[in-house]
């Protein structure tokens, strides 16, 4: 069997508040290998967020382990966990979190500037991103002048150009219409298909029967872990 | 890398242009102000350097007439208590380099229509040698000039101009009252003295043609004054007591009778009047600094503000790669361009206020190529210093607080 891209064992996650540490993440073990795309479903204030962070080096366990391509990431230093998400992780955000005053392609090549990578290379990759998402003659227009959908096909493009091998999306859809969610959904398919692990969060199972696994948190546990039912009738 | 982070420190100074403006403006001014005021500082220096170096050095002059602590007692004008026989006695001594005893007054000149009033030194030819003072043109007059009271002069420059005009003067002869002298040189100009009195409004003569022929003096022999010249600076504390101790014994004053003599140090008043400037330059400069320290502030609340304004994209930086080193070279560069850019221009404007200036106001103004420099240095270390820490603010955000900043 191939090497899990992500493992957790035994975490918890603990928020400091007033009133008191507050349990987040509560024991939880999870294991996904190359190839994945899995759904975490969850009700409000259920962890996913948190584990979602955690996954990305953004935060840190309060306990237990978490391996990213076999790395115990807590023995990384800030700057290593900021190359893993400059080259191994992938962000998708709900509100796409695009740099307002840059053009697209100066916001797709962005990773590539703290790659170190020149300018002529950054420029040609991120029209080549731009292009795969169907959005190549855009490339000198600035965010506000695109819809919403357009927006997070750009956010996509720009976890994709320093070729990621894990898209981490928290709610990619939240801010959508159904039908434009059902588009982006088809790109992470598309993506998936080349063989990138996806995890995303999302509150909607139409959105989530693009997976082909789902994890259901509650109250920071994983209550339920199973690959999704009829996959080849919600693909069509 | 800084090729990006050029362009994107450009395009966030660009997004709030009046904002960076305004910071700028800070910075232009300090600069300008330094640099203007370092400029006035450096030229009085300077002006009193020229002005120090025109009196000749290691100079004492001794002056006729009865002094107590509270100065001179007795009008130099009454009887006159020093004569060339205590000048040749003074040259004697050790440590003294040259003697040059002086009879003074001034004079109605007149050549063809033009008359001009001047002050005229009656000397021996030491006395140039004394004051360092080179001809602009001619020849100065000699020892056998003063034995025989020829009716020769030295003029300098302002007396040239009053009274010759464009004509070349040397051999050409004025007259005092119905007396002809001939011009015998033209001295070299010194501008003002340290009283702001113009040292070029003169007439140097042997001594003995003006006190026979110009003043009639009833005292015969008397001077005014004697110019000494130590032969080095550390020889003049020496040579002051000497001339002390050996005026009182040939004028056979009583131990408890005051100095019918007033002897000056003049390199000490010059020292004075030069550490005068260096202090007031140095104010200037301090004054002039707070203004930079002010644009220094305006740029870390600016720099502050525009942290907390991109919380987020911050963030999102952080969550695509960017390590703290780069959130802090971003910002940091930010502070730097606007603050060297500001000193560009304050450079600008203080070098051309301080030629305005020197047009306007007559002032001397010095702009040194270090003050340049110090200027430069000091607007990028601005830069870094009151930039660093809104930079250190930024890149030490956590990830995801600044995303969840709204
Ligand atoms: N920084 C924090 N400090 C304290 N408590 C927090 C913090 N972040 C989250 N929490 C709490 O932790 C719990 C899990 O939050 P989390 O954001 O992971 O939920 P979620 O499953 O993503 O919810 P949603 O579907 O609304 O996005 C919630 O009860 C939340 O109030
Ligand atoms: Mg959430």
């Amino acid at each position: 069997m191939a090497e899990a891209v992500i493992r957790i064992e035994a975490l918890f996650k603990a928020y400091d508040t007033p009133a008191g540490p507050f349990p987040a993440l509560k024991d939880v073990n999870l294991a996904i290998l190359p190839g994945e795309f899995v759904a975490i479903m969850g009700p409000s204030g259920s962890g996913k967020s948190t584990f979602m962070n955690i996954l990305g080096c953004l935060d840190r366990p309060s306990e237990g382990r978490y391996f990213l391509s076999g790395r115990n990431v807590a023995e990384l230093g800030k700057d290593e966990t900021a190359a893993l998400r400059n080259r191994t992780i992938g962000f998708v955000f709900q509100g796409f979190n695009l740099l307002p005053r840059m053009t697209l392609a100066d916001n797709v090549a962005l990773p590539l500037v703290y790659s170190g990578i020149g300018h002529a290379e950054r420029r040609e990759r991120a029209q080549a991103m731009l292009d795969k998402v169907g959005l190549g003659s855009y490339a000198d227009s600035l965010p506000s002048r695109i819809s919403g959908g357009q927006q997070q096909r750009v956010a996509i493009a720009r976890a994709l150009t320093n070729r990621p091998s894990l898209i981490l999306a928290d709610e990619p859809t939240g801010n959508l219409d159904s039908h434009t969610s059902q588009e982006i959904m088809g790109v992470f398919r598309a993506l998936n298909d080349e063989g990138i692990t996806i995890v995303l969060i999302t509150h909607e199972n139409d959105i989530a029967a693009h997976a082909k696994r789902q994890v259901r948190f509650l109250d920071g546990r994983i209550v339920h872990d199973a690959p999704t039912q009829q996959h080849e009738a919600a693909s069509c | 890398m800084l090729g990006a982070m050029l362009h994107e420190a450009w395009r966030a100074m660009g997004a709030n242009r009046l904002r960076t403006l305004l910071t700028m403006l800070g910075m232009v001014i300090g600069v300008g102000a330094v640099v203007l005021m370092m400029a006035i500082g450096q030229g009085a220096q300077y002006a009193v350097a020229q002005t120090i170096s025109s009196m000749g050095s290691n100079i004492f002059v001794v002056l006729s007439g009865y002094t107590s602590a509270g100065g001179v007692r007795s009008g130099s004008g009454n009887a006159p208590t020093l004569n060339v026989a205590d000048a040749n006695a003074i040259a004697e001594l050790d440590g003294v380099d040259t003697v040059a005893p002086v009879h003074w007054g001034s004079v109605q000149m007149v050549y063809g229509p033009n008359n001009w009033n001047a002050w005229v030194q009656g000397t021996t030819p030491s006395y140039l040698d004394a004051r360092s003072w080179p001809l602009a043109d001619g020849a100065a007059f000699t020892d056998s000039d003063v034995r025989a009271a020829t009716r020769v002069a030295l003029i300098g420059r302002t007396v040239a101009q009053n009274l010759f005009g464009d004509e070349s003067p040397v051999g050409k002869t004025f007259r005092i009252g119905q007396a002809p002298f001939v011009v015998l040189g033209v001295l070299a100009p010194k501008g003002q003295n340290l009283e702001g009195r113009d040292q070029d409004d003169l007439v140097v003569m042997p001594l003995t043609t003006a006190q026979r022929r110009v003043f009639g003096t009833p005292f015969q022999g008397s001077v005014r004054q004697i110019l000494v010249k130590a032969a080095s600076a550390e020889a003049m504390p020496a040579v002051e007591k000497s001339i002390e101790a050996l005026l009182r014994q040939r004028h056979r004053l009583r131990d408890a009778a005051d100095n019918d003599f007033t002897l000056r140090n003049l390199t000490a008043v010059a020292d004075t009047a030069a550490e005068t400037t260096r202090v007031m330059s140095l104010l200037l400069g301090a004054i002039a600094s707070v203004s930079l320290l002010v644009g220094g502030i305006g740029i870390m609340n600016i720099m502050l503000v525009s942290v907390t304004e991109r919380t987020r994209e911050i963030g999102i930086r952080m969550a695509i790669g960017a390590r703290e080193r780069d959130i802090l070279a971003q910002f940091l560069l930010e502070a730097i361009i606007i603050s060297v850019i500001g000193c560009a221009i304050g450079l600008v404007l203080g070098v051309g206020g301080a030629a305005l200036a020197n047009q306007l106001a007559k002032m001397t103004v010095v702009v040194s190529g270090s003050s340049v420099l110090t200027a430069f240095a000091v607007a990028a270390g601005v830069g870094i210093f009151f930039g660093f820490y809104p930079a250190k603010k930024a890149a030490r955000l956590d990830p995801i607080e600044a995303l969840r900043y709204q």
